[in-house]
Parts: structure tokens; C-alpha cells; sequence
């Protein structure tokens, strides 16, 4: 596969480490009530969809950039690739 | 012997020179050019092979990669090469080739006994018998089974040849240098994009080589050539012939495998006998052409029997008669072709028999409308016996038969990412579908396109179009154009024994009972009666038997479907997948900074990961390892001892949310860590499992310096800035990996401050340096470094950094500093015994399973932040009162070793899995203990000291009483390391 | 019918008229008291045993393609009960147990060998993983021995010691692990079920449950609705596409393994060889292929296909260890869609829908669990309480904190 780094362009997918559902982003506070609920969710039900997925790929060879790449798991076709980065402070993400 | 069956001129053979080879121990002369099939032809060796199953004779039904029967073994001692197509085997001077699957000499073989008992052993029998006694199917029915199965032997010698991997990238790959290829080729190539051209064949030209059609004045073979020359002098164009195109990856990535050597005897000093090619691409056109099928007719696999298209070739290309009687069996007008050429040569056509009522006649030789309804002859083709449409029969005296029944377009390719090829009623074939890989169009044959002109405009225009390039297709020759007339007919009425998958032995008969005992859909079928699962992978085979299920099954072909095609395209030797990645190249080696002076010191080395560490420096005198450890251990706790650690990973943290973000990452805090200081942390992951530990050195207020395991240096940076970029994004923090920035040594033992005051430059005495402190400091009169007063060993020790680049100076100039202390380097081994006497976890302990509890570290985990972990460690199951904990083991007889693996069982109860308490992890002789000790997990050990237990490895057949012990074996209070 | 040699020679002697189809082709029932969903190996053994072992009647098998289509029909065929865990070993050794007699009690040759299965080891810290692992499985009345090197070698005399980048210092083996004839797996335990009234029933694609009040009422088909009293999944690779369909989440991923077979060769190895360095494992079937495999691809995917660099992982892990294949050719090379879960464990369970059960997330190891997931997955749904040797696989042990971790990898899917 190859994936298109928003910053280097296209790299070979053999440069990346995979991690998952860039859910993984969307970690809970660890100070809400069901706090325990919510980190098993998150830890362990994860979506797994036959079709667009979006996903955590580590450029490991290459920048160390995370990235949220959104990939077809029945084609493996890539339609938008992100920094996991920007992705994480649209979210609600910062410190 | 003499080339009794070559053409006396013509063909694309070079006559002038002469190859001498050896088939079976006989000695045979070709010429270059040819193939080892066409050669043996040309000897008048038809016989090449046997049968998988009935181990029936047989001889080449193709000329190409498709070849399910002529299979040898190539080459002789290493190279020996089982399972290679004659067929497409180039012929060279010396070549050494062997038949196979046989048990004998090939013309008695005599296994061929199976062919007597074929009644017994139809598709599947073995599913239904050889189940009594039960003990005898391993015993006696399996080894049976599994040496008369098999085709070809390896050699067992390591393979000497070399492999290579390479990438290629270029704006359009044409796979096929048939007229459809060198057409795109040629369109592709003069508006000067970068194109690969690959073709699997050792000549361009495809079916151009083998047909005595014309284009315009030149032949096709001459045509192809001057097409070639001029695709040569463009810069733009990469011309890969002996290049198969085996897989269509994502994202346009192909996998293609280049025959660099196989043509000549041994590679060439520095070459490599094959290549690996990842061939990036955005835009491909297919145009691998097309495959002739059989006829399935009783006894239809002796050797002669050909597709009619392989008799073409062999006379056209390689100048080689089949036979001096030729018959040709054909449902279309392509057959017709055959005959009509190898007229033109001179060879007596027996008859052209053909299924239809309108065949095209001929007044060179009888056209027969009928049917082939069976053959004779027990080593080759005699004779055919015709049945008329009439109803009478008639015995046609021949030695090689041409069966054509229609062409299927290879589309194997285009169904590599799941697509599925759909049905044309006029070809009666299937062809490309809907689904294409990404990029990629298909030209001529292999998309249904059957004659040479049709080729020719398909191939310039798949260029055109995938290139977007405008205006008019190039102009070609005038070139042949004929329509497809076909009758579609796949095997003869009442045939039983009529072959479909020639190399498995799977006949029509099979096919009728894998319908009968209910196995109908395509896939059950194949699996059954294997049909489709030889080394042609279903390319002679499947449409045959595809059609007879359709028939039994009252479906259409489409409805009962086909197979999914998977790569690899032809069969591809395993050792150019591994490359060069095989012995000590298998993976790179890491060597520490110390590795050249550690080498001179004579150290045995040990793969820590891809590291080679140093694993103890023997000396002289020293028979065992256990001594030279033993000595190093002693030496060290006596004075001191140097070890490389530079292989902990380590990782700057700076910025200034560094310490917030460390209090992240690591179960216990480290806001409030004082610049200069250095801290233990334990690191969980998100499932509050130890993940990793180390240390943090707190160099300034917003500069850390994080140390990981070895094993764990990748993946703790890869969390740690999954953590940093995705979790905190806006966190003022940088990380990078120094790993291999820092060459880093311990110094260790009481005289270790004594040793590095003469090597630092600034004052290190215990109150200006204690315990835990770190700072940047110079050495040696200015080089920068680190200083870090932890200890893994529990002695008064350092851990050192200069830039790696000073690493082999440093490691000299400890050891003269040292010299007076008489400094002792010490490996792996000793650095071991140390930390299990000091009851310091490692890899052994933190195993992905333990919690911080198990370790005894429990507390550790703040419940005062948010750092990584630590909700989830809290779950019931990580938190029973029953857990497991750390804890140290003694033997009571303390002669006893306590091997590490072993299992804790009480004293008294049966020993079994239900009573199992707990398990060994780490163990060693303690030489300052002079006994063994061991750490391990007992179930709630901690509370369980003094306990005496039965330790029991029944793998390794020991059992001995141990007490459980504190796993601080050497200096519990940590007075040693605050001196 | 009976199979059996006789009947063999009878037929051969009759022109093999008298075979019959294998199992039935029965139009489905509307309801049944218990659908599996799932003709693969699992669920066709579940089947079985819910009628040999467990005298039900009336059970259906729904399959949306042609039984054995899935991973029972493309895995890499092996057996073997060397596992570590107190949660797994003694299912898996139960499993060994039933592969042991599992032909004369199906009157199915599936050719159960066992080769014997061989861990090498690279490391003084594997080996002490390994010592701990063959305790055990010895300690759960399996069989393990530990190897030297020397012994490994006058096994696979050709197996590269001389020159490895990682040396070789012993093995694991269990002796009783070796390899099964996989299609024949599903057949038989198709034909067995069959035999006892079960009917199995293809190209029937659930398209969703009938949920009323909290209880599975059966489940809507390509062939209409069907009614159950208990309704059982067990679809591997599609555990989480099904289970949506009763809106639920899984704490599973599908991931892609490729799997790869060479041409036919003269016999080379005795038995099912892993390399303990590199991702490679290999056994030679019947028919003489070698038949090999590595790691995952590690991307979620349902394409069943993979990518080339794993292609390349896995074979030079073989000519690391296996130099002289080499000149051996790669035949085919295939995916399939695993239930990779969040431990690396399997859950067999009931779900939080009164009457649904599953059995799935068996990641790259479901071949060898075969008959003990059927077994245990048949009590379950007869007893409505876990067989004792699948106890531990519930859907809860993750919240609980009772992850069953082989590899002590945590909730990755893709390490497992």
C-alpha cells in the first residue's frame, strides 16, 4: 500500500507501523463517573467496520508523525490521509 | 543422437551454434533458441514426465508457463530445481535435466501400477477409507501416500545462488510484449512517458513468434523485432523480457520476478540468478494474452497429444515437427491454422477433425467432421480413433495429436484484488470484468481481443486512454483480422476416463462423481477432486471441468463460476522472495559503540534483538562460562566492573510541559522531580499492564532524559509520541530517539566514583553527586557527556554518556583509569546475576502480563493524576488478593539449581495445573551467595516468605524443595549504592 | 452410509454408482430449535455435536456461501495444544483429544498426523518462556519436550544452524500437534451432522436477527425467516459485520493472514517446524506442498487478500532457517479474514440477547480449536452454562480485568 503523507507525500505503507481505530484519539477523563466504563469501551470495543475505516498509522521509518488515515478495509483504497495531530485538536484534544 | 523432428530451416533458432544437454542420462544437441521441451522434440523425446496420481506417461501439452505435464528436474547437486516447465526452460550449453515422480526410470515406472487401480483411487477415496485400524494411518497408509505423492525433490543442500530485491517505478507497465504490448509499448513509449515493458518469455513478441501471419511485408516475428529495436533506443523505455509480472499488490504496487541467470548454466560472477521487482506504477496495461484449452477426450494425456497451438510453436517458432503424422481435433478455426501450417512444412496432416458441421475445408489435407472418441499408444500417441458424424469410426495412424478448443483470455491479473471475470458467449470464455485494479485496462487477447489487428489498435488504444494521451492511435501494418468462429464443445460424449487436470489426473469421471456425492459449487469441486490445484494452477484445466458441472448441474458455465486466481501468476522460487535476507544477512546487526574493543578483548557476543552484545569476556584459564561470570560478578561487587548499556533505549524529552507529560506516561510522578535528580518509573499501558521501566533524569527544568529496556525502544517512543501527538497535541513537548546517539556505560562497584574521578571533569564526591543525581558534565578535560548515579547492579555505580562517535575512546579510557582498581568489563550475563541479586525486574518479569502489583510495585501507581494505565489497572481481575507477586527462591539444598520456567507447587497435594501456585522467571547462580537464587511469581507471595515449596519442571525432569524467599537477595537496605 | 474400505472396493468393482451426496441439499424449515450461523468448521462441528453428543433435534446450519468456504477451507492445516495459559491449554489439550479419534467418530478420513509441532528457540529468555510453557502444558496432562539442538538437527538434518544470524539453541515440541486435511474437516462433520438429521442449508445469508424484547427470535435470510428456540454464531472473520446486525460491538478486529503453499515436492519434513526469530511457520502436506505462513498483515481488512511485503517477511524468515528451499516455488498465496481479539483469545458466550450465543475472535488458531469450539459451543447452547475447559472465555474478562494474554501483548489485535 501507499500512503499519502500530507507532508512527504507518498510513502509505502511498509514504512508505518499500524496501531487501529483512531478512536484510540478519543481517550476518556479519567475523572468522569463511569470512568471505568469508559476506559473499557475504549480500550476494548473498537469499530471494525467492512468498508471506511478510519485509523492510526505511525510514519516509524520515516517522520514520526501519527497520522489518521481513512481506508476502505474491503478495497484497501485510502481516501484522506491526516496528521493524527490536527486530527486529535479537532476533536477537542489539547493538553 | 539426431534432431530427427527438426525442420530443416526457419524457425527462430540459431543454427550456426550448437547446445549439448542431458535428459535422463542421454546426451542431446539444440540450439539457442530453444527450449528444453522443443529441444527433446526435436530429439524425438516426447516422454518427459509421469502424472502426479497414476503415474501415467507423459510428454509437453504446451509450449508455455502453463505447462502441466513436461516437469523435470532442472540442474543437478544445489541447483537442483524440481518442477521446471521444459517448456519454457531455455536451453543451454551443458544444461543437466532429470525426470521425476517416478519410481523406476521413465518408461517403467513403476508406480505407474496406480494407472491399474485407478478404479479404486477416483476423486476423494481416500476420505472414505484408511481409517481402520486407527492407529495405522500415520504407521503405514499416510507414509505411503506421502512418497508416492510429491512431484520433484529438492536437493537439501542450501540453495548458492544469490537473489536480489529492487523497486522500479515508471507512469505505465505493460505486462505482455505480445502485438497488443509492443503496441501500447511503442504508443506509450514515443510520447515519452516511462514505461516498463515485462514479458515472461526469454523473446518479445508473444504469439507473434509463433504464427506465420504477416504484418504488412514482414513476418510477425520480424515485425516484433524491429519494434523491440526501436523501443531500445528510447531512453524512456524499460524493456524487461524474462520477466514475469506475478501479483497485482494495493495501490498499484506489482510484484515481478526477473530470470536474471536460469538461462545459462551458472550465474555470472556477482549476478543473482533472480530479481524481485516492486514495480510502482499508476497506470498498467494487461496484455498477457491468451491460453489455448483442451478437449476432453478418452485417453487424451498420452505423450503427443498437444494443444494445437503448442504444435504451432514447436514447427513455427522452434522449427520442430511434432510428429511426421500430424492429427488436429477442433471445435474452431484456429485449429485449423495448425494444420495448415505444418503443411506449409511438410508434415503429413493425418486429418483435421472438427466438432462443427461448417468447418472450413482444405485441399491440402481431409477435413473430418466428427469427433476424437479415443488414442492409442503406451508411451506416445499411435493412433486416434474418429468418430463421424455419421456414426461410423475410423483409426487415424498419427503421432501427435493438436486439440483446440477455444482460447481463454489470461485474466488471472485483473482478479488479484477480488475481481471477478464475467462470460462472453462468443468466445465462449471468460474475460476481464468490471472490477478492475485500480490503473489498470486490458488489451488484446487477454480482453477477448483474438486477431492480430484487433491486438494491435486494443494495445495502442489501452495506452492512449490510460495516459489520457489525445489524438490519433498510431498507424500499424496491415495485419490479420479474423473474426472468432467457434462451436463451443468441451468434451467428448461418453468419455470417462478423459483427462482435464493432466498433471493431477483428474478426468471427467471424477467431475461426474464429485457432482454426484454432492460437491457441486466451484470451490467444492475443485477441493475434491483437486481439479485446478496443479502447478498450472487450473490454466489447462478448470474450464473443462467448470463445463461439465455446468452440464451435470443444469446451470451455465457463469452460474457455476470460477476459482478466485491468487498470485503468484506462474509458480515463483521461494528464495527471491528472501532476497538476500537469509544467514548472518537475515537481519541487520547492531553493534555497540564498545563492539571492536569488546572484540579484541576476546568477549563472546549474543543476539539482543538485532544488538550483538557483549555476553562475558572469558579469560585465560577459563573452561566454562560460569566462570568467567562468576569472576566478573565478584570483581565487580570487589572493586568494579564496565558494562555497555548503550543499547537501553533512550529518548529526550524537552519542553515545558516535559514533566507533565512524563507524569503521563508513567504510572508514578514526576512533576516534582528536582532538576539534577533521576527517578525509577514504571510504565503501563492503557490495559494497566507493566509495559516498560526505566529511568527519567531530570537535566533541566524542561529537559528529561527517558530510558527504556533494549527490547522495548521502539515501541516505547512509538507510545510515547502517539501520546504526545494524539492524546496531548498541544502539549509544549519534543521527543527523539538517542538511542544511538549516546554511547552509555555502567560503572559499577565500590571503586567505580574512584574511576571516573579521574576520567570527569567535575566534582563527583557522594555529597556533590549522591545517589540518583544526573547532570551534563565533560569529560576527559571538555568532551560534553552524561552522568547518571543509578544502579542496576545495587553496587555504587554510574551510568556514563559520551557521544557515540567517543564510545570506543571512553571504554579505553574507563579501563585505563581503571587499571589500578583492576577493572573488569563485564557481558550480559554478569549484569544478569546482578540485578536477580539485587531482585531488579526485567524482560523475564515484565512480560505483557504483569501488573505493577505483581511486581510488588503497586503503590507506584499514583492515583493522584491521570497518567496512562492506571484507570483500567484497577479492574477486580488485576487486583485479587490471590495475585501473583514477585518474590525471590532459594533451594534448600543449595547444591540444587532452580531453573527458570519451572512451576511453585506446595509441599504436600498433587502436582498439576489445577495446584499450581506460581512460576520461575529469572534464575542464576549467585556467586557472592554461592547458590542459586531465582525470582519468580507466587501466588500472593509476598505474604508467603519463608515458605517452603516443591519448585517442579517435569520438561526438564526436576523437582526440588525451595524456600521463598525476599527477592533482595543482596543488600536489602541499598546501602551500597548510597556509599 | 458407511465409509469404508469394503465399500471403497465395492463401488470400484460397480462403477461407483452407489455413492451417495454427502449431506442433503433440504429447502430450510421455518423454525428450529437451534440455528447455527456459520457452515464453516466450527459451525458445522457445533452442529454435530449438538446432535451426537447432546441429542438435539431439529438444528439448522445457515451458510451464506458453500460450507467450508471460509477459514476452515484456507489455513495452514496444523494441530497442536502447546499453549501457557490455564485459561486455554486445557481446552486446546480437550480439542487435541478430539482431532485423536475424531475420524472413527465421524467415519471421515481427514487424515489427522500427528507429525509432531516444533518451537526453536533463539534466546536463553525464550527458553526459559518455553521451559515454563512445556511445564504447562505437561502439568495440564499434555506432552512437551524440550529439544537440543543436536536432536532438532537429526530431524531436519538441512535446518540451518551453521550460519544463522540467530542461533538455533533448542526446541519445544509437542509431539501429539501435527496437521489435519482441512477441507475434509468441514466435510466430515457436515456429513456426520447431516447423517444425524441436521440440516445444512447454503447460500442462505443472514441479513439480521429478530429481536423482541430483549429475546432472539430467529433470524431474517436471503431465504426469508427463519425461526429458533437459540441461535448460535459462529462466523469467524465475520463475527463483527454479524453481530452488528444485533447491534453489537465486539471487542474484536478483522485482520488479514496470508498463508502460502509451494509446487508438490518429494517429502522434506517430518513435521510442523516455527521459526522462534522471524515470522515463519511451515509443515508439508499429503500432497507434498509446502505449506507455510507468518505474521499477519496488521491492518484491519476484509479484502482476503494481502500485501507483498509480508509475502517477503515470511520467506525470507524461510530461507533464514530453511536455506535449501530456496529453489522451491511458491504455488499460491491466499487471505483470509481473522477475528483478531482483544487478548488473542477466543469467547465463547452467551450474548446479552436472551437465545443469541456466539463463539468467534479465535484470531489465526480457530483450525485446531475446531472440534473442542464446536463441543464446548454445543454445551453451551444445550446447558446454557460454559464447558468447564471454555470457561474462561467470556465476553465479560475484559471488563473484568481476566484477559486470557498468550503474548502478553495487551488490547492490540494486530501483536497478537
Amino acid at each position: 500500500m501507499i500512503i499519502e503523507h500530507p507532508l512527504l507525500g507518498p510513502r509505502d505503507a511498509a514504512e508505518f507501523t499500524y496501531l487501529g481505530d483512531a478512536r484510540l484519539i478519543d481517550r476518556p477523563d479519567w475523572q468522569s463517573e463511569n470512568a471505568a466504563q469508559e476506559f473499557f469501551e475504549y480500550g476494548y470495543l473498537r469499530d471494525n467496520p467492512a468498508g471506511w475505516h478510519q485509523e492510526l498509522w505511525f510514519h516509524e521509518a520515516g517522520d514520526r508523525s501519527w497520522l489518521v488515515v481513512t481506508r476502505n478495509t474491503l478495497t484497501h483504497e485510502i481516501s484522506k490521509v491526516e496528521l493524527a495531530r490536527d486530527v486529535a485538536r479537532s476533536r477537542g484534544r489539547s493538553k | 543422437m539426431t534432431q530427427k523432428n527438426r525442420i530443416a530451416t526457419g524457425g527462430q533458432i540459431d543454427r550456426s551454434r550448437t547446445h549439448s544437454f542431458t535428459f535422463d542420462g542421454v546426451t542431446y544437441r539444440g540450439h539457442p533458441g530453444d527450449t528444453l521441451a522443443s529441444a527433446l522434440l526435436a530429439n524425438g523425446v516426447r516422454l518427459m514426465g509421469r502424472s502426479f496420481k497414476y503415474h501415467r506417461p507423459r510428454g509437453p501439452l504446451t509450449a508455455g508457463s502453463e505447462e502441466p505435464n513436461a516437469l523435470v528436474e532442472l540442474r543437478d547437486g544445489a541447483r537442483q530445481e524440481p518442477n521446471t516447465r521444459a517448456t519454457t526452460t531455455e536451453l543451454f550449453d551443458g544444461l543437466f535435466a532429470k525426470s521425476q515422480n517416478r519410481l523406476g526410470s521413465l518408461k517403467f515406472d513403476l508406480l505407474s501400477i496406480n494407472d491399474r487401480l485407478s478404479n479404486f483411487l477416483t476423486a476423494g477415496f481416500y476420505y472414505k477409507t484408511f481409517m481402520w485400524p486407527a492407529a495405522f494411518w500415520e504407521k503405514l497408509y499416510e507414509p505411503l501416500i506421502r512418497h508416492a505423492a510429491g512431484l520433484g525433490s529438492l536437493s537439501l543442500k542450501d540453495d548458492p545462488d544469490v537473489y536480489d530485491k529492487g523497486f522500479l517505478h515508471c507512469d505505465l507497465l505493460i505486462v505482455g510484449a505480445g502485438p497488443a504490448g509492443l503496441a501500447a509499448a511503442l504508443t506509450a513509449g514515443r510520447a515519452g512517458v516511462d514505461v516498463i515493458l515485462a514479458d515472461e518469455d526469454f523473446r518479445m513478441g508473444g504469439r507473434l513468434n509463433s504464427e506465420t501471419f504477416s504484418l504488412g511485408d514482414a513476418s510477425g516475428a520480424d515485425w516484433a523485432n524491429g519494434v523491440v529495436a526501436e523501443l531500445e533506443s528510447l531512453p524512456n523505455v524499460r524493456l524487461m523480457a524474462r520477466t514475469t509480472v506475478i501479483g497485482v499488490f494495493d495501490h498499484g504496487i506489482y510484484g515481478a520476478v526477473e530470470r536474471v541467470s536460469d538461462h545459462v548454466h551458472t550465474p555470472d560472477a556477482g549476478k543473482p540468478r533472480q530479481i524481485l521487482w516492486r514495480i510502482y506504477t499508476k497506470r498498467t496495461v494487461l496484455a498477457a494474452g491468451a491460453t489455448e484449452r483442451p478437449i476432453a477426450v478418452e485417453n487424451n494425456d498420452r505423450p503427443g497429444i498437444m494443444l494445437a497451438s503448442a504444435i504451432r510453436t514447436y514447427a513455427n517458432r522452434f522449427s520442430v515437427a511434432a510428429d511426421k503424422r500430424v492429427a488436429i481435433f477442433t471445435n474452431n478455426d484456429d485449429g485449423h491454422r495448425t494444420a495448415a501450417d505444418l503443411h506449409a512444412k511438410g508434415i503429413k496432416i493425418a486429418a483435421v477433425i472438427d466438432v462443427r458441421p461448417d468447418a472450413p475445408k482444405s485441399t491440402n489435407y481431409e477435413v473430418i467432421e466428427g469427433q476424437v472418441i479415443d488414442t492409442k499408444g503406451r508411451l506416445g500417441l499411435t493412433s486416434i480413433e474418429v468418430k463421424l458424424t455419421s456414426g461410423s469410426t475410423r483409426r487415424l495412424d498419427c503421432g501427435a495429436l493438436g486439440m483446440s478448443g477455444g482460447w481463454n483470455p489470461n485474466v488471472h491479473l485483473t482478479c488479484h484484488q477480488r475481481g471477478r471475470p464475467v462470460w462472453n458467449e462468443a468466445l465462449a470464455a471468460f474475460v476481464p470484468g468490471d472490477h478492475l485494479p485500480a490503473g489498470m485496462t486490458v488489451a488484446g487477447a487477454a480482453s477477448g481481443e483474438m486477431s492480430t489487428a484487433g491486438a494491435l489498435r486494443s494495445g495502442a488504444h489501452s495506452a492512449m486512454s490510460a495516459l489520457d494521451l489525445k489524438g490519433d492511435i498510431p498507424s500499424f501494418p496491415k495485419a490479420e483480422d479474423a473474426p472468432v468462429n467457434l462451436k463451443p464443445f468441451w468434451y467428448v460424449e461418453g468419455c470417462s476416463r478423459a483427462w482435464l487436470d493432466q498433471q493431477n489426473d483428474v478426468t471427467v469421471k471424477d467431475v461426474k462423481l464429485s457432482h454426484q456425492e454432492g460437491f457441486r459449487s466451484v470451490e467444492h469441486l475443485k477441493r475434491y477432486t483437486t481439479l485446478g490445484m496443479a502447478t498450472d494452477q487450473g490454466k489447462t484445466s478448470n474450464m473443462g471441468g467448470l463445463a461439465i458441472m455446468a452440464e451435470l448441474a443444469g446451470k451455465t458455465i457463469p452460474e457455476v463460476g470460477t476459482t478466485i486466481f491468487r498470485p503468484p501468476y506462474t509458480p515463483t522460487a521461494i528464495g527471491v522472495f528472501g532476497g538476500r535476507h537469509r544467514g548472518q544477512d537475515f537481519h541487520p546487526k547492531r553493534l555497540t559503540p564498545s563492539h571492536h574493543w569488546a572484540k579484541e578483548q576476546g568477549a563472546v557476543f549474543v543476539e539482543v534483538g538485532n544488538w550483538l552484545r557483549a555476553q562475558w569476556f572469558p579469560r585465560a584459564g577459563e573452561t566454562t562460562w560460569r566462570q568467567s561470570v562468576d569472576r566478573e560478578v565478584l570483581a565487580t561487587r570487589g572493586s568494579v566492573g564496565v558494562c555497555d548499556v548503550t543499547t537501553l533505549g533512550k529518548v529526550d524529552v524537552q519542553g515545558t510541559d516535559a514533566a507533565e507529560f512524563l507524569n503521563k506516561i508513567y504510572c508514578n510522578a514526576f512533576a516534582k522531580l528536582e532538576v539534577g535528580k533521576t527517578r525509577y518509573g514504571l510504565m503501563l499501558r492503557e490495559d494497566g499492564i507493566a509495559k516498560d521501566d526505566g529511568t527519567a533524569a531530570r537535566l533541566a527544568e524542561d529537559h528529561f532524559v527517558v530510558t527504556t529496556t533494549t527490547a522495548n525502544a521502539l515501541p516505547v517512543y512509538r507510545h510515547m509520541e502517539f501520546v504526545r501527538q494524539c492524546l496531548f497535541p498541544d502539549m509544549d513537548v519534543q521527543l527523539i530517539s538517542t538511542t544511538e546517539a549516546w554511547a552509555q556505560y555502567s560503572v559499577a562497584g565500590p571503586n567505580s566514583r574512584r574511576v571516573l574521578e579521574k576520567i570527569v571533569d567535575q566534582d563527583i564526591s557522594n555529597e556533590a553527586f549522591p545517589f540518583m543525581a544526573c547532570a551534563n558534565i565533560t569529560v576527559c578535560g571538555g568532551l560534553r557527556a552524561r552522568l547518571f548515579r543509578i544502579s542496576f547492579s545495587g553496587e555504587l555505580a554510574y551510568e556514563i554518556a559520551v557521544p557515540t562517535a567517543y564510545g570506543d575512546a571512553l571504554i579505553r579510557k574507563i579501563m585505563e583509569a581503571g587499571a589500578e582498581y583492576d577493572i573488569t568489563p563485564y557481558g550480559t550475563e554478569a549484569l544478569g546475576v546482578m540485578r536477580i541479586e539485587k531482585g531488579h525486574a526485567a524482560g523475564n518479569e515484565l512480560n505483557g502480563t504483569t501488573t505493577a502489583q505483581n511486581l510488588g510495585m503497586g503503590r507506584m501507581v499514583s492515583k493522584k493524576k491521570d497518567s496512562i494505565g492506571s484507570i483500567l489497572s484497577e479492574r477486580e481481575g488485576l487486583n485479587r488478593d490471590d495475585d501473583l507477586r514477585q518474590v525471590g527462591i532459594k533451594p534448600v539444598d543449595l547444591k540444587a539449581s532452580v531453573p527458570a520456567g519451572s512451576h511453585l507447587m506446595s509441599l504436600t497435594g498433587p502436582v498439576d495445573a489445577a495446584h499450581d501456585q506460581g512460576y520461575v522467571t529469572s534464575a542464576c547462580y549467585s556467586p557472592c551467595l554461592g547458590h542459586a537464587i531465582a525470582l519468580g511469581f507466587l501466588k500472593n507471595g509476598s505474604e508467603r516468605m519463608g515458605e517452603r515449596m516443591r519448585l517442579v519442571s517435569p520438561l526438564t525432569k526436576v523437582e526440588t524443595e525451595v524456600e521463598i524467599v525476599s527477592p533482595h537477595f543482596i543488600d536489602p537496605e541499598g546501602e551500597r549504592l548510597r556509599a | 452410509m458407511r465409509y469404508s474400505g469394503f465399500k471403497v472396493l465395492k463401488e470400484a468393482l460397480t462403477g461407483h454408482k452407489g455413492w451417495a451426496p454427502a449431506w442433503r441439499d433440504p429447502e430450510p424449515q421455518p423454525h428450529y430449535d437451534i440455528v447455527i450461523i456459520g457452515g464453516g468448521g466450527h459451525g458445522l462441528a457445533t452442529a454435530y455435536y449438538l446432535a451426537k453428543e447432546f441429542q438435539q433435534k431439529r438444528i439448522a446450519v445457515l451458510e451464506k456461501g458453500w460450507i467450508g468456504g471460509g477459514n476452515v477451507g484456507r489455513n495452514t492445516t496444523i494441530i497442536r495444544s502447546n499453549y501457557l495459559l490455564d485459561g486455554n491449554e486445557p481446552f486446546y489439550e480437550f480439542s487435541l483429544k478430539l482431532w485423536e479419534g475424531l475420524e472413527q467418530d465421524f467415519n471421515y478420513n481427514a487424515m489427522v498426523s500427528q507429525r509432531g509441532i516444533l518451537n526453536l528457540i533463539h534466546t536463553d529468555a525464550q527458553r526459559d518462556a518455553f521451559v515454563r510453557r512445556g511445564n504447562a502444558m505437561i502439568l495440564n496432562g499434555a506432552d512437551a519436550e524440550l529439544l537440543t539442538t543436536a536432536q532438532i538437527k537429526e530431524r531436519y538434518p538441512f535446518l540451518n544452524t551453521e550460519d544463522a544470524r540467530f542461533p538455533i539453541k533448542g526446541g519445544l515440541a509437542q509431539h501429539r500437534g501435527g496437521t489435519v486435511r482441512h477441507d475434509a474437516v468441514a466435510w466430515g462433520y457436515a456429513r456426520g451432522a447431516d447423517s444425524r438429521g441436521v440440516d445444512i442449508i447454503q447460500n442462505c445469508e443472514v441479513t439480521g436477527f429478530r429481536i423482541e424484547n430483549g429475546k432472539c427470535l430467529g433470524v431474517e435470510t436471503s431465504r426469508g425467516f427463519i425461526g429458533a428456540g437459540k441461535v448460535g454464531c459462529a462466523v469467524a472473520g465475520s463475527s463483527g459485520r454479524l453481530m452488528a446486525k444485533a447491534e453489537m460491538r465486539l471487542p474484536i478486529e478483522s485482520h488479514v493472514l496470508q498463508a502460502f503453499v509451494s509446487e508438490g515436492l518429494k517429502p522434506v519434513l517430518p513435521g510442523v517446524i516455527t521459526f522462534g526469530a522471524g515470522h515463519f511457520y511451515v509443515s508439508q502436506s499429503d500432497k507434498g506442498g509446502l505449506v507455510f505462513g507468518g505474521d499477519i498483515d496488521g491492518y484491519n481488512s476484509y479484502a482476503q487478500r494481502g500485501n507483498l511485503p509480508v509475502v517477503e517477511d515470511v520467506c525470507e524468515g524461510g530461507m533464514a532457517i530453511f536455506p535449501a528451499f530456496g529453489r522451491a516455488r511458491l504455488l499460491r498465496m491466499w487471505g483470509g479474514i481473522m477475528d483478531m481479539s482483544m487478548d488473542g483469545s477466543p469467547i465463547i458466550d452467551k450474548t446479552h440477547i436472551e437465545g443469541l450465543y456466539f463463539n468467534g475472535g479465535w484470531c489465526y488458531g480457530g483450525f485446531k480449536a475446531t472440534p473442542a469450539s464446536g463441543y464446548c459451543f454445543a454445551h453451551l447452547l444445550v446447558r446454557d452454562t460454559p464447558h468447564p475447559t471454555a470457561a474462561a472465555y467470556r465476553f465479560d474478562r475484559f471488563e473484568k480485568g481476566l484477559m486470557i494474554d498468550e503474548k502478553g501483548m495487551g488490547n492490540q489485535p494486530n501483536l497478537h
